[in-house]
Formats: C-alpha cells, sequence, structure tokens
C-alpha cells in the first residue's frame, strides 16, 4: 500500500510487518465526512463519553490530506458521489474506508433515484457498519474490527501470496465482535462456536443469560 | 494574568470529577431493556419454530430488508405447529434500520428483537443473516425440528399454552419487563406506598366490607357508596 512495499522481498520480516501494521492502527485519524444522521452518532463517538482518543484517533481532520479513514457516515446522494471520490483520491495511502450506517453500506431505506445505492459503487469499502444510526459503540466496534484487519494485513505480494497460500482462517480477522475480542473468555467461547458454525446462537445465549434467563 | 489562573483552574477541577468515558470494548454497558438490536426468530418450548411464514413482517419492513419463502409442513416433516412454516427466511442487516414494525406485525411473537448491535462485518454477503443465524438457541427440553407436535393436538394447544410457557421469546420479552417492574417500583416509594395501601385495603375488605377506605381512583368502589 504505501512505499515500504517497494522495498525488494526478503529485506522485511513479519515482525516488521506487525510493527507497521501497528503504527498504522494505533494513529488512525479519521476524515470528517458526515453526511446525514449517522454524523451526529460518529460526533458523539469522538467525545468524552466514548471517546476516540482512548484509540489513537484524537481528532477527526479537515483535510483528506492528513487523513487515513474516511468514515461515510449518512447517506450519498448521486450529487455528492463525485465530491466523496475526489476527497477519497485526495487522501494518502495508506487508506481505509468504513462505511457508516445502513444508507451508506447499500442504501438503506432510500430505495430510490436520489441515493447512492451504497457507497461501494464509488470508493472500495473495507468495513461496512449496519444500523440507522449505529450507536456509538457500534461505531467503535467497526472501527475495532477494522484494527484488526489492517493488524492482518500482509506487508509486500511474496507475504501476501504467503497468506493466500495458508487458506482462510477459522476466524477471519475484522469478525469477532469486540466485545467478544477483548475478552479472553468470550473469545475462547466464539472460536469453540465457530468450528460448528453456532456463533450467532452463542451471542443469542449469551444474551439471553445476560437477561436473567437460564440457558441449559 | 487571573483570567489565565482561572480557566487553567477550570481544566485543573477536572481532575477530580467523575470520568464519564465508558470503557466499551472491554466493558460493555447494558443497553436500555427496549434496545432494538438484532432479531431472533424464536422457538416453542419443545423445539418447534414459531415462525408460520406469513410474510407479515416483510410487509410492513420500511426498508425491505426481510425476505420469507413460506412452506407447507407435512406428515413427516413438521418445523412449526399448523399448516405453514418459513422454508426460508432472511434479514438483510445492509438495509434494516431497526425500526421493530416486523416486530408489531408479528402475530405468533415469533420475531423479537434482542440487544445485540455488534454487527459490523467487512463485506455486504455477511450483513444477511440467513434463518439458521436468526433462529433462537435449543434449549433445555428442546428438539431440533423436524418433528411432531409435542405439546397438544392442534396449534391451538401451542398458543393458549404459551401465555405461561413462552419459549425462547421468554427471554426477549417477560424476563426484561419483570426485571423493569422490579427495578421501578422497588426504586419508586410512592408507588410501592399505594401498592401496600391496596393490599390492606383488599384484606380490610374481606373481613368487614363496611369498613374499607375509600381508595381514589377505584371506581368500583365510589359506586357502592
Amino acid at each position: 500500500m504505501g512505499i515500504e512495499e517497494k522495498l525488494p522481498n526478503g529485506i522485511l520480516l513479519t515482525t516488521v510487518e506487525k510493527l507497521v501494521n501497528w503504527t498504522r492502527k494505533a494513529s488512525f485519524w479519521p476524515a470528517t465526512f458526515g453526511l446525514a444522521c449517522c454524523a451526529i452518532e460518529m460526533m458523539a463517538t469522538g467525545a468524552a463519553r466514548y471517546d476516540t482518543a482512548r484509540f489513537g484517533m484524537e481528532v477527526f481532520r479537515a483535510s483528506p490530506r492528513q487523513a487515513d479513514l474516511m468514515i461515510v457516515a449518512g447517506r450519498v446522494s448521486q450529487k455528492m458521489a463525485p465530491v466523496l471520490r475526489q476527497i477519497y483520491d485526495q487522501m494518502a495511502e495508506p487508506k481505509w474506508v468504513l462505511s457508516m450506517g445502513v444508507c451508506a453500506s447499500s442504501g438503506g431505506m432510500f430505495n430510490n433515484y436520489a441515493i447512492v445505492q451504497g457507497v461501494d459503487h464509488v470508493v472500495p469499502v473495507d468495513i461496512y457498519l449496519p444500523g440507522c444510526p449505529p450507536r456509538p459503540e457500534m461505531l467503535l466496534d467497526a472501527i475495532l474490527k477494522l484494527h484488526d484487519k489492517i493488524m492482518a494485513e500482509p506487508l509486500g505480494d511474496k507475504r501476501r501470496e504467503q497468506l493466500e497460500a495458508a487458506g482462510p482462517q477459522l476466524v477471519p480477522p475484522g469478525s469477532m465482535p469486540s466485545s467478544y475480542r477483548f475478552n479472553k473468555e468470550k473469545a475462547a467461547q466464539w472460536r469453540e462456536a465457530a468450528k460448528t458454525g453456532t456463533t450467532e446462537q452463542l451471542r443469542i445465549r449469551n444474551w439471553m443469560a445476560e437477561q436473567g434467563v437460564k440457558v441449559d | 494574568m487571573f483570567g489565565t489562573a482561572k480557566s487553567f483552574g477550570v481544566t485543573f477541577a477536572h481532575m477530580f470529577k467523575k470520568q464519564v468515558t465508558e470503557k466499551y470494548p472491554e466493558v460493555r454497558k447494558p443497553t436500555a431493556p427496549r434496545y432494538h438490536g438484532r432479531h431472533i426468530l424464536n422457538r416453542h418450548p419443545d423445539g418447534l419454530e414459531k415462525c408460520v411464514g406469513c410474510e407479515l413482517c416483510a410487509w410492513a419492513c420500511p426498508a425491505d430488508a426481510i425476505f420469507v419463502e413460506g412452506g407447507n409442513n407435512t406428515e413427516h416433516a413438521r418445523y412449526s405447529p399448523g399448516e405453514r412454516y418459513a422454508k426460508d427466511y432472511q434479514i438483510n442487516y445492509a438495509r434494516c434500520i431497526f425500526c421493530g414494525l416486523c416486530i408489531e406485525a408479528c402475530p405468533t411473537r415469533s420475531l423479537t428483537m434482542s440487544n445485540e448491535y455488534e454487527l459490523a462485518a467487512d463485506n455486504r454477503k455477511d450483513l444477511i443473516f440467513t434463518k439458521e443465524m436468526l433462529l433462537a438457541p435449543l434449549m433445555e427440553g428442546m428438539e431440533q425440528p423436524p418433528h411432531p407436535m409435542r405439546l397438544g393436538d392442534s396449534e391451538k394447544d401451542y398458543y393458549v399454552k404459551a401465555l405461561d410457557d413462552p419459549g425462547t421469546s421468554v427471554g426477549a420479552e417477560r424476563s426484561q419487563r419483570e426485571q423493569w417492574v422490579a427495578d421501578h417500583t422497588a426504586a419508586d416509594s410512592e408507588a410501592a406506598r399505594l401498592a401496600e395501601l391496596r393490599d390492606e385495603a383488599a384484606v380490610t375488605e374481606d373481613e368487614h366490607p363496611s369498613k374499607a377506605p375509600n381508595l381514589a381512583g377505584d371506581p368500583s368502589k365510589e359506586v357502592k357508596k
């Protein structure tokens, strides 16, 4: 993605890859791209209560040249689409796109001629976040899932081939809910459930237990 | 000079204030009990599905996020009590706006919502939840359908008994409601006092019907006087 990928193969080791990915994910500056109601939740996420600064996201940059992550928050109209594309093109590599809310992800309830049916028609999207609008925790969850994906990103073509040869993982990076990933016990439960493909059932079961319903 | 000290003072004073930041990924604060999260397709206490494949949820959906394909139950393969069941059921979370109109439309309380919200995925396909993902897990005493009706001879028995034995939707409604009532009556001393008064009145009425105190808002007693 960046200039380090132009280096000859065999120089950089996986530890360096991890370090590079870690620096990338730990200083992840978003560009302000609030288009509608989702932007209100995005602002709430940046404010004191949810505080994205905990994850090194500090401030929302007004200039695309200083940003790594574009959070497309809200519905994208046909008229806004070229503007969005230009902002994306102006961002420096490496860059990521988070499609926040159902309108940005697929057009949502606005299935009409005025709205782009998913921002992935205009720019490549790295993570889709449903919700109308998603609550701040959901945005944090999406950002943390993206962190997980970035940590697993290969550095250079050789490494990419290596990872592709290894085949798909049982729990692909960016698929585990953050409250599970940050809790060792629950993460183990999730991995166990992934073997039988019952992760969603596990989620409902745990939620029912939280509600005080007797499970098993 | 004084102005500068004052403004630093404001910042400094915040060090002694209560922290408002939530520790989200490590500590997940429970949502409001009726928060609209991802859906659950509930089961009857014997494991049969509550969904009858009527498609009312799909009709109610303003975002066209729900797809239902009905199928007929047969003698050999029964998935729900009654005639029909949902052969295929999908909710597209890239469209769903969590308005809850589908829940209102559901005639069997088959579709309810949980408080789960961590739904982000890195492709659109993973946002389409299939029937297997939405169906509630099998709990104690439940059996994976298809199997014959275990709780009665017809679907009517299921719906009559459902008042006392709601199956998995107990997680979606019953316990939350009871919890809410418990929380709010304990905190609200006025409500507790009124409830006590009412109990006392009921006791005195049983023993000496004429001496019962007249409680405001009880029309039956006012009529007697």
